[in-house]
């Protein structure tokens, strides 16, 4: 597992070839009678990672999730935890340990029990229990509420009894079913850093199932975009973002204008996009080279494009349009601007105060950006 | 919305009345001095001490107490795993029809079962006593039994069985430590409703009981059949008694319990 040739502060096991992964699915399909809920799907897991799958609901990311854990098995396919194939061990042999959804905390027991239950059902002995337990609480900061059942604490506090029990065991694995979906906005920030700060003490390997893709950006070191029972692309966050690899993952991922057009090769990696009669081509750069006149889809982040009233010089891309509706979010606003039959949205920052911006409703204004602003997709 | 009116309170009387005037008059009756039953004669606890002394009586009764502690026992051992099976096993051939034949028997007249199941101890040699009025409300209480927990477990979180196999234990394990504690009260509620059903069974027990083993409703219902005595009236006064003491307790206990338990969701929230 040497890595001499990375820098020790780069997490990228995945671009390493001679790293071998965690887990590793192999051609893994599932099927509820008719229903196809995997389908044929490859992923590579790498120890040490917080993983996370996203997706719509019905996407097939829970699924996979309880596979891992056990409770349900593949219809075809292998997947291999640390080189052994797990596909008919029970669940209660796995050196694997789930976050439910519902915490799923014994009601009858404390906080203290409900942490212990694992252990207890290991062959540690019972004075490292103890240890271990009064060790949990500490990490999760609950030693107040110990001798607390799960009907005595708050929302939070039941959060993170639930953490603690699953990590009691030290898991090679430990998978996070919407860990944080019951908890209002501002503990869930916190708590998706408490997370984060969690994995990287026990060096645990986390894999998280969510449906927000704001908490996957915010924790993961890579994201898995899942639609229909198949991966749509696995990257670091800011790649998810950035290079997207099809409209889906663009459109899932942020906000984002998609231009459909036709694009022409001008050398090298340029190419020239015709998406509308009465507006220029868009100079646009792909290093997956296309086909002659191929049909493309241009997506743009809307914080790339640049709103002026005056017409830019310095930009390769520019196009005039008019003003349709303006939401004003605080820190930034958004502009729905009418280009050649399209609503575009451009982000600009408010940088000054709303009384000394200079665009209203119906104004005529410049849109700019560079030529690698967007990505050119053909799926 | 909650006044009181005239309206509401003759409705209350009267339905109260309809359900408690006959027993009040049985229990009025059981401290009658007089022999006869329809004529007030004075108060006397005479006929109280007279049903201590009858041993027909305290047998059918010691008789009636060990059937129905026996057959809810077994009743709720298998409607249990009759319920657990039924709720958890998902889907398996012949599900719906096991499910509905389950609860047939609540259904079922029970002149039917009672003569069905003589048919067959008949049949196979079994000489009718305790063994078989215990086999015989076994039957027709655990679908009660089943009933109650099964809706128990419908309402029952799958994710905390699925926590307890993912913490290593057993399926079996993860039954008797996470499933059948919290479970625990409809199992307790439904071995005390299969315990009532067979304190008071008449029917059944006539076609199953033999010789030895008269229960205390069939010894009442010969004893009546010679004419109503005031012992009647005490003997039904006492198992009043006993019946009022146990579901008044039982539903302080578990008010008691929501109370405790609705102050501590809200310590917890405060």
């Amino acid at each position: 597992m040497a890595t001499p040739a990375k820098t020790p502060t780069v997490f990228a096991p995945w671009e390493d070839a001679a790293e071998t992964p965690l887990i590793r699915f192999r051609n893994v399909t599932k099927r509820f009678g008719e229903f196809t809920a995997i389908d044929a799907l490859d992923l590579d897991i790498y120890e040490k990672e917080f993983f996370a799958l996203l997706g719509p609901s019905g996407c097939g990311k829970t699924t996979l999730m309880r596979m891992l854990a056990g409770f349900e098995t593949p219809t075809e396919g292998e997947i291999t935890l640390a080189g052994k194939n797990i596909v008919s061990v029970p669940p209660n042999k796995r050196p694997v340990n789930m976050m439910f959804q519902s915490y799923a905390l014994f009601p009858h027991l404390s906080v203290w029990d409900n942490i212990a239950f694992g252990l207890r059902r290991s062959d540690m002995p019972k004075d490292e229990i103890g240890q271990r337990v009064e060790e949990m609480l500490r990490l999760t900061r609950l030693e107040k509420f110990a001798r607390r059942k799960p009907h005595q604490i708050s929302g939070g506090q039941r959060q993170r009894v639930a953490l603690a029990r699953s990590l009691a065991k030290a898991p090679k694995l430990l998978l996070l079913d919407e860990p944080l979906g019951a908890l209002d906005k501002k503990l869930r920030h916190e708590t998706q850093f408490e997370l984060m700060d969690i994995q990287e003490k026990t060096g645990t390997t986390f894999v998280i199932v969510t449906h927000d893709q704001e908490e996957a950006m915010t924790v993961a070191s890579r994201v898995a975009v899942m639609d229909h029972g198949k991966l749509m692309q696995v990257a670091t966050p800011a790649r998810i973002y950035e290079n997207p690899a099809n409209v889906y993952v663009a459109d899932f991922i942020g906000e984002v204008n998609i231009i459909e057009g036709n694009a022409t090769a001008t050398g090298g990696e340029c190419y020239d996009i015709a998406w509308a009669e009465s507006q220029p081509v868009i100079h646009a750069q792909s290093s997956e080279p296309l086909a002659a006149d191929a049909r493309v889809s241009f997506a743009i982040r809307p914080e790339k494009i640049n709103v002026t009233a005056e017409e830019p010089t310095d930009r390769p891309n520019k196009m005039r349009g008019r003003i349709h509706d303006i939401a004003y979010l605080g820190n930034i606003s958004t502009y729905h601007v009418e280009v050649g039959g399209q609503i575009i949205k451009a982000q600009m920052t408010n940088s000054r105060r709303l009384a000394r911006r200079s665009f209203t409703w119906e104004d005529e204004v410049w849109l700019s950006f560079t030529d690698t602003a967007g990505v050119v997709l053909t799926s | 919305m909650r006044r009181f009116s005239w309206f509401n309170a003759t409705s209350l009387t009267l339905g109260f009345a309809f359900l408690y005037f006959p027993m009040v008059i049985l229990v009025i009756y059981s401290f009658n001095e007089s022999k006869l039953v329809t004529v007030w004669a004075g108060f006397s606890t005479k006929w109280y001490g007279e049903l201590l002394q009858n041993e027909a009586f305290l047998d059918a009764a010691w008789v009636t107490v060990r059937v129905a502690v026996m057959s809810s026992t077994i009743a709720t051992l298998l409607g249990t795993m009759a319920a657990y099976t039924l709720v958890r096993a998902g889907r398996f051939p012949g599900r719906t029809l096991f499910s509905g034949m389950i609860y047939a028997p609540l259904v079922m007249p029970e002149v039917i079962t009672g003569l069905s199941l003589l048919l067959l101890f008949i049949a196979i040699g079994l000489d009718r006593g305790v063994t078989t009025i215990v086999l015989a409300h076994t039957t027709f209480s655990m679908c009660y039994v089943s009933v109650v927990v099964s809706s128990r477990l419908m309402s029952f979180d799958r994710s905390l069985e699925e926590a307890a196999l993912d913490l290593g234990c057993t399926p079996w394990d993860a039954f008797r430590s996470v499933t059948l504690p919290i479970i625990a009260p409809a199992v307790i509620s439904g071995w005390l409703l299969a315990f009532t059903l067979s304190l008071d069974d008449l029917v059944i027990a006539s076609f199953t009981s033999g010789p030895s083993s008269t229960t205390l409703p069939i010894k009442i219902f010969s004893a009546v059949r010679l004419g109503v005595s005031p012992e009647i009236n005490a003997l039904s006064t006492i198992m009043i008694g006993i019946v009022a003491v146990g579901v008044i307790s039982a539903s302080l206990i578990s008010k008691r319990a929501a109370i405790q338990r609705e102050r501590e969701e809200r310590q917890a929230a405060g």
